[in-house]
């Protein structure tokens, strides 16, 4: 019962974010800031993440192939693919759920106990809009870079600590991640992006929004935000990937 | 004018509200007192609509307020300004942002029209040269102060101020009555304030109104509140040692 009333409560909260924006222009300039700090704040993290996780996917592909008749090239190609199918959308995802989607929930649930969205609802703003949809458009307008970005850094990362380490030429590597491309999975991967930005957002943003007591439950609708988007994302990972590979 | 008629409240099925009618005057500084936990936010809150009402009905001149549809509740509360009682300042926002947000909302003004009225309100809550300071960066007194400069960027013919002296000491306290006495006067507009110092209901309370327990129980005007008999209000306002003796020497 108590899930049903979560549910219903974020689509009824998700119907206040789309209502009508007030001024388009305020919208526009909180949307632009928000791209700062849900995600061009976000990169550095992203790059750092994906150039380690190539080159581990790299080492280990490595170690895992090394019988003789297994060609070379197939350690880039291990690579180039878990990271555009899996790594640069749903681990990505899974990183920014705790990064972005904490952000997210203590700072529009302290804005809730500090009553700060009380004076926004005094003031006949809908609170609800102003403060989560420019977030929701950053998000997914900035994300899908992110995961492009996720793509790139990672396989140079794979290339390098594999060129490095000796246990991959560079020919062997580029071979790998030009055999058998299918462009498909750059759409499967941002598509995937799209809906998980959507998801870390809205569910953070319901567990901020509704916030009662103090510093202490905020921490806590902070965890639970995290906790949520990270479990929605696995389950709709598995939902896309059937929808969009099968 | 704002009237209450017969309005109820509860919480699950804790009766927090229970048939309170009252009528707030324009031009007057009305307050609503009482002990901690007697409903006087709840009362405050469904006055401006955070809460809704059990029923009962609230009226803002003419207007039903609580039977309105969102449309029309969102004119009145564009008329509405609130001083809640942390301030409720926009943490990530500076002082003259902050005072500027209504008018970015619901003007069209161009921004050197919003700067001159939000310094204008600055100048009128006595904050000047603070404009490019943040919330954490200014005292709770200046706090106040920034938040009621907010409440009336957009002329607003009612203003509800929640608490407007928790946690200030007592000059501060009295600065901040008497600025809201002033404004009260000077705009005429309808003033409501929770509270429950006893300094606030003797300088600026034309009209008070004592909630015990969910209930109207007593209402009057600062004057009255030496020769009131009722014991659950006495016992309310003369609850310390120095009303009691001042009362006795009155």
């Amino acid at each position: 019962m108590r899930l049903f009333n979560l549910v219903g409560s974020y689509f009824l909260l998700l119907g206040k974010v789309f209502a009508k924006p007030e001024k388009k222009m305020i919208y526009y300039k909180l949307t632009v800031k928000e791209i700062e700090k849900l995600g061009l704040n976000s990169i550095i993290i992203v790059a750092i993440i994906s150039a380690f996780m190539g080159a581990v996917i790299t080492i280990q592909t490595a170690y895992n192939t090394e019988n003789p008749f297994l060609p070379s090239y197939l350690i880039g190609l291990a690579a180039r693919d878990s990271i555009l199918l899996e790594f640069s959308s749903t681990i990505v995802g899974l990183i920014l759920a705790g990064k972005v989607g904490s952000n997210i929930a203590s700072e529009i649930g302290t804005m809730r106990v500090t009553q700060q969205i009380d004076a926004l609802e005094v003031m006949g703003v809908n609170s609800a809009s102003y403060l989560i949809l420019p977030k929701i458009i950053a998000t997914i307008l900035f994300n899908p870079f992110l995961t492009m970005l996720s793509i790139v850094v990672g396989i140079i990362g794979g290339w390098s600590v594999g060129v490095f380490t000796g246990v991959v030429t560079t020919q062997e590597y580029i071979n790998g991640i030009q055999y058998a491309f299918v462009p498909y999975y750059i759409t499967y991967a941002l598509i995937k992006t799209v809906v998980f930005a959507f998801l870390i957002t809205t569910i953070s943003a319901f567990q901020g929004y509704y916030v009662e007591g103090g510093s202490l439950e905020v921490g806590q609708a902070s965890t639970r935000a995290v906790v949520a988007s990270s479990v929605a994302i696995l389950l709709f990972n598995l939902i896309l990937t059937q929808l969009l590979l099968s | 004018m704002i009237s209450v008629n017969h309005i109820n409240k509860s919480f699950n099925d804790h009766s927090v509200l229970k048939d309170i009618s009252a009528t707030f005057e324009q031009g007057k500084t009305n307050l609503i007192i009482g002990q901690s936990g007697s409903g006087k936010t709840v009362l405050l809150k469904c006055l401006v609509g955070l809460f809704d009402v059990d029923d009962g009905d609230i009226f803002y001149e003419d207007v039903h307020f609580n039977k309105i549809g969102f449309k029309e509740k969102k004119e009145i509360r564009k008329k509405i300004g609130m001083l809640f009682q942390g301030g409720a300042l926009f943490d990530s926002s500076t002082v003259e942002e902050n005072v500027m947000f209504p008018l970015d909302m619901f003007t069209n003004m161009t921004f050197e029209e919003k700067l001159e009225r939000v310094n204008s309100c600055l100048k009128k809550v006595n904050i000047i040269n603070f404009n490019h300071l943040f919330p954490a960066e200014i005292s709770g007194g200046m706090q106040k102060r920034v938040a009621i400069a907010r409440a009336i960027a957009l002329n607003p013919k009612f203003l509800f101020c929640d608490e407007p002296n928790s946690g200030l000491d007592p000059k501060t306290s009295i600065l901040i009555d008497e600025l809201i006495k002033e404004i009260t006067e000077e705009y005429n507009i309808t003033t409501i304030v929770n509270t429950h110092d006893m300094n606030s209901v003797m300088g600026i309370g034309d009209k008070i109104i004592f909630i015990y327990e969910g209930q109207k129980w007593w209402e009057g005007t600062k004057e009255d509140v030496l020769h009131s008999d009722n014991k659950e209000f006495n016992s309310f306002v003369f609850a310390s040692a120095l009303t009691r003796k001042i009362k006795g020497i009155l």
